[in-house]
């Protein structure tokens, strides 16, 4: 039940940032100027948690989709549900580690110096 | 009762005249009278269905969703992972990739189906909790509205993108 909710919350989060990020990515009309302002306060550390958040949600939601689908299209699917809600847990923790130096890592090096 | 009505013999048997018979007591020029079967469509019921949408577009979440996975994190590892993240980022860097045909189909294809595929999934949530049928009505109109908004405007700035724009 509570994988239903998340999968719903991180859904709804996704499409608002998708519609912005629509918007944002835009600008490349406009001039590259207005482009890469904006793009810069993706760059700071503020936005670069909220990235690490929108990664998480990202994650999440592709792998308990897939869990979805195999529930629905494979035969033995609502027997192993369970095991396959922790691979999604165990999958999506170990690629949020690994996405922390890559997202986090040049927030870190701002916040408190090379 | 109508005058048809044959007086059944109460016979030790149990069964009627009509039965031991074997002959109707309706014919061609005194057919039976038709009794119309429950739940009978007729032209105040409407049509049967309203088509099979909603089995497509359960179809298209899985479908699109499989293909999104792929596009994506691809997208995320190019924009966030590789080549220094985010902070390479900017126009010089989307006027390479949109030099290429392969990225501009890969964030075209993205683009309509991650809305199609966000469009259906808030559709389903606007179903669920709105309950009153006038807000159910102006909650999709908005999505509807901002969804075709969306998906044309990047469409346009993918196939009009110009690098010396400046």
């Amino acid at each position: 039940m509570w994988s239903w909710v998340a999968h719903r919350v991180t859904g709804v989060l996704i499409f608002f940032f998708l519609f912005v990020h629509v918007l944002d990515t835009s600008l490349v009309r406009v001039s590259p100027e207005a482009y890469d302002e904006v793009v810069a306060t993706y760059k700071t550390p503020l936005v670069a948690l909220l990235e690490y958040g929108l990664v998480a949600a990202i994650l999440f939601h592709a792998l308990n989709g897939l869990r979805v689908i195999a529930v629905d299209f494979w035969s033995k699917g609502t027997r192993y549900q369970k095991q396959m809600l922790w691979a999604v847990v165990g999958v999506w923790v170990v690629l949020m580690i690994g996405a922390l130096y890559p997202v986090l890592g040049h927030a870190a090096r701002e916040l408190f110096g090379s | 009762m109508s005058n048809n009505t044959v007086k059944t013999d109460t016979t030790a048997s149990g069964i009627g005249p009509v039965e031991e018979a074997g002959a109707s007591p309706y014919s061609a020029d005194n057919p039976a009278p038709v009794i119309e079967p429950p739940r009978k469509r007729t032209k105040k019921t409407g049509r049967a269905t309203r088509g099979n949408f909603e089995l497509y577009a359960w179809l298209f979440m899985r479908l699109s969703g499989v293909v999104l996975v792929v596009l994506v994190i691809g997208h995320l590892l190019v924009q966030l992972v590789l080549d220094g993240g985010v902070q390479k980022v900017g126009f010089a860097f989307v006027a390479g990739r949109w030099a290429s045909p392969f990225w501009q189909v890969w964030d075209l294809l993205m683009l309509w189906l991650a809305m199609l595929h966000g469009t259906i999934g808030l559709r389903t949530i606007i179903n669920d909790y709105a309950e009153r049928a006038n807000t159910r009505v102006w909650l999709k109109g908005l999505l509807y509205t901002a969804t075709v908004f969306t998906i044309l405007l990047g469409t346009l700035v993918i196939f009009t993108f110009d690098p010396n724009i400046r």
